[in-house]
């Protein structure tokens, strides 16, 4: 493999903003992604994980802040002289040009002569599998096709960052999990330094190195994939990990390690993730995988059943309490609809959370 | 062989009523019939009356008479090179105008108010653009008297009642109309393509050269046709700003003239004739030249 992308040790964002009119779409993002790391900016829609990722393209201008690739300053270039790979969530390919030429293009822009440009596209082609298709035009491929060609085209160039926009998003499920595993497969070979945007916290689970996880413009958690799904620094990150079962309750005791809440008369006690104080509004957050079906006692909540999915291993079930919350529970036994159970888990499952301040934050 | 010979089940094949529907004619294609019934009378029919017309000379003679005497007199057959003269420089001086200012308003927020304001020459019609470039680029007109105030001329510059009078006019009239299609190409292409250009290293050049220009080709074909013929029908201007008995002698005065000072129908027919293989020839060769290029759907994206 002669791919060989450009040497460099790190990418900064430093305190980087970007406001459109009086909204604060990213606010004083800071970042340091190293050589060959693969990141995953993650959050819901409207958090400012595209906007970050055009800011660092260049197709948008930052508003305050800068970005720094080792000692150089790229914010102010324009996005064809930063030189970094992107790939488009609709991909983009050009439909008048050939998958060869797709690929080719931005080697042809840099002026590469064409024999340079044959063998690096053959190379592409190889890397993503896509040998035989050279001559098709995009309206004639396969939508994981055309990913395959909107990668291939990014790297081609060698550049130091490649930025990916959703890339998987525009494919059905199957497609989705062959080209995610593509995409880990072309990192490990080529150990492009990449940064990828993506609302699935399954993708960024599986591909990233490291999760930035963004809500309303702002940094809220970064950490190792493993980090965030079993440790959560905030209430939101714990919605976004998977933490579907949202108790609100009061704090009645701090035991130690354990914070213990009153939740609808039930006492419910698991590690605290934020401080909270005796007697304050607090949340106790556990993941639908955890909540099974029990005994009565500590850390168990009574609910009425609502619905009841077979999955296969498992049932997966909704219930509601007599208060008004809502759960997600899984059961290795049928269970009947609208009978009473016991939902329970163990407390080192139960992570509290304090009151989080409503709006933006 | 004993094999129970069983009459074969009786098949219905699908009604008429299906099979019509089956190549796209059901009740709905009765809709089309106000439309043709209008082309046919007020298109075809006059279209095939001049067109046999045209082959029964007033003065007599052989079928072909009036052509032959068209193609004969350089009066007459000048009027050809005198349109084209005017039409193609014009239509491509509106073309080349059209591309860079699509481009600049495609990015603009008040589109609205610029494209109400760059329409407008539309709605005042030839004869009031006329008489408003008679004023004005008249010998006594504020541009004259302006570049003379500045001492840029020493004497008026002689700008209607001559080939630019009916530049400019047409130029004036015919460029909302350029522009407003070509806006319409332009804007149909997906931005995410340039942007792709631009981080694969494209300068705005390339990426006009190599992204944009090869997708509006097709659609840069049909705005230049249409505006073309637009242009090729001129004749307000040409007699009211331009030298109808010289070098803006365009086909339609030959073609009026044949038919209302000497009251020779059938030469003005054939004369319009004329006028319509020439622009057919045109646009047929535009036209044609458009297999050249890519004409899929101008986006990046899976249909």
């Amino acid at each position: 493999m002669t791919i060989a992308l450009s040497q460099f040790d790190e990418v900064r964002l430093d305190r980087v903003s970007r406001d459109f009119g009086a909204l604060n779409a990213l606010r004083d993002v800071s970042l340091t992604i190293r050589r060959g790391e693969f990141i995953a900016l993650l959050g819901p829609s409207g958090c400012g994980k595209s906007t970050t990722l055009n800011c660092i393209a260049g197709l948008l201008p930052v508003t305050g802040g800068a970005i720094w690739l080792d000692k150089n300053r790229v914010d102010t270039l324009r996005p064809e002289e930063r030189g970094f790979g992107m790939v488009f969530q609709n991909y983009a390919l050009f439909p008048h040009l050939n998958v060869r030429q797709n690929i080719g293009f931005g080697l042809k822009m840099r002026g590469r002569s064409k024999s340079e440009i044959d063998r690096k596209v053959d190379e592409a082609l190889n890397l993503v599998r896509l040998q035989g298709q050279e001559n098709k035009l995009p309206g004639q491929l396969s939508g994981g096709q055309q990913q395959r060609v909107a990668i291939a085209r990014a790297i081609v160039i060698e550049p130091p960052l490649v930025l990916m926009d959703e890339p998987l998003s525009n494919l059905d499920a199957k497609l989705r999990l062959e080209m995610r595993a593509e995409i880990r497969r072309i990192h490990n070979e080529l150990g492009a330094t990449t940064i990828y945007v993506t609302h699935d916290q399954d993708e960024a689970l599986s591909l990233a190195d490291r999760i930035v996880v963004l809500r309303d413009g702002v940094v809220r958690q970064v950490g190792a994939p493993k980090e965030l799904y079993e440790a959560p620094a905030h209430f939101d990150v714990a919605d976004f990990m998977g933490f579907r079962n949202k108790l609100k309750g009061r704090v009645i005791a701090i035991e130690g390690d354990r914070t213990v809440l009153d939740v609808e008369g039930a006492r419910i006690s698991g590690v605290a993730r934020e401080r909270v104080s005796v007697g304050s509004t607090a949340y106790a957050a556990i993941r639908s995988d955890d909540l099974e079906v029990g005994e009565a006692g500590p850390n168990a909540i009574a609910a009425t059943v609502d619905t009841i999915e077979y999955r296969g291993r498992e049932f997966v079930g909704t219930a509601h309490s007599a208060g008004g919350l809502d759960f997600v529970f899984r059961s290795h036994v049928p269970v009947e609809l609208g009978s009473q159970v016991h939902l329970r888990t163990e407390d080192e499952r139960i992570l509290v959370f304090a009151e989080p301040v409503q709006g933006r934050q | 062989m004993d094999a129970v010979a069983h009459a074969p089940p009786v098949e219905h094949g699908p009604s008429l009523r299906q099979r019509l529907a089956a190549r796209g004619f059901d009740a709905v294609t009765l809709l089309v019939v106000p439309a043709a019934i209008f082309s046919l009378l007020l298109f075809v029919y006059p279209f095939a009356f001049g067109f046999v017309l045209s082959f029964e000379p007033k003065a007599g003679g052989d079928w072909l008479a009036n052509y032959r005497r068209f193609f004969s007199d350089a009066f007459l057959y000048d009027t050809i090179a005198n349109t084209l003269w005017l039409a193609i420089p014009v239509t491509l001086v509106n073309l080349l105008l059209a591309i860079p200012i699509a481009f600049r308003v495609r990015l603009m927020r008040n589109q609205r108010l610029l494209t109400t304001l760059l329409v407008l020459p539309i709605t005042l019609g030839t004869v009031l653009v006329a008489e408003g470039l008679l004023n004005y680029l008249g010998p006594q007109g504020w541009f004259n008297r302006t570049l003379m105030t500045f001492g840029l001329i020493s004497q008026p510059l002689k700008l209607v009642h001559n080939y630019w009078g009916v530049f400019a006019s047409l130029v004036i009239t015919g460029f909302p109309f350029t522009f407003l299609l070509t806006l319409s190409y332009v804007t149909g292409i997906d931005p995410a393509l340039e942007q792709a250009a631009a981080t694969l290293g494209a300068s705005a050049w390339q990426r006009f050269r190599h992204v944009y220009l090869p997708l509006l080709m097709p659609g840069l074909a049909i705005t230049f046709c249409l505006s073309f013929v637009q242009a090729f029908s001129v004749f307000p201007s040409a007699v009211l700003l331009g030298e109808p008995a010289g070098s803006t002698r365009v086909i339609s005065i030959a073609a009026a003239q044949a038919a209302f000072e000497e009251y020779d129908y059938s030469m003005g027919s054939a004369i319009a004739m004329i006028m319509g293989f020439v622009q057919l020839g045109i646009v047929v060769a535009v036209l044609a030249s458009r297999g050249l290029f890519y004409r899929g759907p101008a986006s990046g994206a899976k249909g």
